[in-house]
């Protein structure tokens, strides 16, 4: 019956395999894909096919679970009506400078930190990770008065890109992430480079990286999505209409704009990170539970 | 790389009948100098973003609230800023909706993940396909998902999804955002539809670590499901669900664009209002951004007694 996985869990194999065992097995995992069908992807058919219907239709009861006359009309009109091409690159842009920014600094201070080890190291890496203990909601005043007057410079970084970019490079998480990678790098490989008189950035980039692969995979997926998912922070550095990412711009317009349309922008904006999810989901997944935590 | 070129040279020094030990110490210094700055040249893009983005806010924010600036002039007023936001007719409210949310959070949002996950760790089908449903959620935008929710599912008509439901299994039909009752509950129901994923495919991988033999040896003694869950699998998880509820305390005591979106704001009678909420308002609509600094620090407060109790409570365990 089921392929054996050889690992003994809750339930041994040989109950699931008897007569009551197994068909107690098969009616629960009928019950728990069809109710799990329809509690996780249930709402969005639901939106994606609300946004179809006219409004009238939304408003009749019982709700009708096919929309009668599809009106695509809506999606066209979220589509023009928000200029949701421009929210989208706007986005798409951030989330590519996001990536970048971390790819290479992070992946620098990480590599110093696990290979370099200069003086104050340890230090420098526990100033890191003490920030994940504060919350982001603590922390937004004074980063939102640091952004609009940047110490020292005194450059107002609003409508900036930079004001999305820099602040997600300060991501101790990736930095612990990437170190423990690193850290996993044999000394010997490191050794020998150094023996053909490789410079740091040379080993760096000729060996460290491309065995490093598969995280800074993760990394770049997690860039993008948090930068995708993220609201307060650039509804706050954004503010003109011209720079604002898409989440933003849809909570712009949802008061002046009809229901149907503002489901219709939504289910736009939610493409990108559905699409990314998967394609790498199993990056994504393996990233989340081997990296360790990320709420 | 200090560490290995250091005692090298102390061996050449020592050894008799080498070249001058002067050149090579100073070789050898200009080297440990070059590592160094290398190093920390690797480390300063990182460094100052940390200083500039993270480290430098966390200071400015506590001596922020005990400063007050009017038409560019700062002044320190000491606790002014504290007392004025504890004045403040929401600030208790808004306490109370957190704590309130964050608790309701726990009992769904933190008993239901891990329960899920010890379901889908017996299923030997559809795994992957599961595992996808479950995260997808997480992956959508919050603004996106939570218009779903405003406008389909919590449509106090009954014409909304909820209450379609409610009506075809003969249920009373609901008032949602509008009913100052079922305001938090139908938050956390959002908010826990949106965020679950992570936390089990967190449990997931905990539960595939559990050595299968203490199943056995728990079935051998006689144990049934329910006792082989409360002996074998929450003590063998007992650290990271310590850990996920501590994070979920962090994160829900955050709670923001669910009232922003689900309730535009307040909600019915001030029964969304939450302290992140307050802080958003008093920066940046009240134009005081000072008392938002002060209420900031008091948030702080606030869940470092939290982490605190944690730390006592699992470093107890250990």
């Amino acid at each position: 019956m089921a392929p054996d996985t050889g690992t003994r869990t809750l339930i041994s194999q040989a109950q699931l395999r008897r007569g009551r065992g197994r068909a107690a097995y098969w009616t629960l995992l009928a019950v728990v894909v069809v109710g799990f069908t329809l509690v996780f992807l249930g709402p969005l058919y639901w939106m994606v096919t609300g946004a179809l219907k006219s409004g009238q239709e939304i408003a009749q009861t019982p709700p009708s679970l096919f929309p009668q006359d599809p009106q695509w009309q809506n999606y066209a009109d979220a589509w023009h009506n928000l200029a949701l091409a421009k929210l989208l690159f706007n986005t798409f842009y951030y989330a590519t400078g996001a990536v970048l920014f971390q790819l290479v600094f992070d992946t620098a201070a990480a590599y110093a930190l696990s290979k370099l080890r200069p003086v104050l190291g340890n230090v420098i890496l526990g100033m890191m990770l003490a920030t994940l203990m504060i919350p982001a909601m603590v922390l937004i005043v004074p980063q939102y008065v640091t952004v609009i007057d940047l110490p020292i410079l005194h450059i107002n970084l609003l409508d900036s890109p930079f004001a999305i970019w820099l602040p997600l490079v300060a991501n101790a998480f990736n930095i612990f992430l990437l170190k423990r990678f690193f850290d996993s790098i044999p000394e010997d490989l490191m050794a020998a480079a150094l023996m053909d008189g490789a410079t740091p950035l040379r080993t760096l980039w000729s060996i460290v990286l491309p065995m490093s692969r598969p995280i800074l995979g993760v990394v770049s997926i997690f860039a993008v999505t948090a930068v995708w998912k993220d609201f307060l922070w650039p509804k706050l550095v954004m503010p003109s209409p011209e720079t604002r990412t898409v989440s933003v711009g849809i909570y712009a317009f949802a008061g002046g704009t009809p229901m149907n349309v503002v489901i219709a922008a939504s289910v736009i904006a939610a493409i990108p990170t559905v699409v990314i999810f998967l394609v790498f989901q199993r990056n994504i997944m393996s990233g989340l539970t081997t990296g360790g935590l990320k709420g | 790389m200090t560490i290995t070129t250091a005692p090298g040279a102390v061996r050449a020094a020592d050894r008799p009948g080498t070249s001058p030990p002067a050149q090579a110490r100073r070789t050898s210094l200009g080297r440990t100098v070059r590592d160094q700055l290398t190093g920390h040249a690797f480390l300063i893009g990182a460094v100052l973003c940390f200083a500039v983005f993270s480290w430098y806010p966390m200071v400015r924010g506590v001596v922020m609230s005990f400063q007050r600036t009017r038409r560019g002039e700062t002044t320190w007023v000491g606790w002014d800023n504290y007392l004025r936001i504890l004045d403040d007719p929401s600030f208790w409210t808004a306490w109370q909706n957190t704590f309130y949310f964050t608790g309701l959070a726990l009992v769904l949002g933190y008993a239901v993940p891990f329960f899920v996950a010890i379901l889908l760790n017996e299923f030997r089908h559809a795994r992957g396909y599961l595992r996808i449903l479950v995260y997808l959620p997480v992956m959508l935008p919050p603004a996106s998902a939570l218009f779903l929710f405003k406008f389909y599912a919590y449509d106090p008509s009954d014409a909304g999804l909820f209450n379609a439901i409610l009506k075809a299994f003969g249920l009373p039909t609901s008032q949602w955002m509008q009913s100052p009752e079922m305001t938090m509950p139908a938050m956390v129901i959002a908010s826990t539809w949106m965020n679950m994923g992570s936390a089990v495919l967190i449990y997931l991988a905990a539960l595939q670590n559990i050595p299968g033999e203490l199943y056995e040896a728990a079935e051998l003694d006689g144990a049934g499901i329910w006792r082989r869950i409360m002996h074998v699998t929450i003590p063998q998880t007992r650290l990271i669900l310590a850990l996920l509820a501590m994070l979920q305390i962090v994160a829900t005591m955050q709670l923001f664009i669910e009232p922003l979106i689900l309730a535009n704001g307040a909600g019915a009678e001030d029964s969304a209002t939450s302290v992140a909420y307050l802080i958003y308002q008093h920066g940046f609509f009240q134009n005081d951004l000072n008392g938002a600094a002060a209420l900031g620090v008091i948030m702080l407060v606030v869940l470092a007694g939290f982490s605190a109790v944690y730390l006592r409570l699992t470093a107890r365990q250990d």
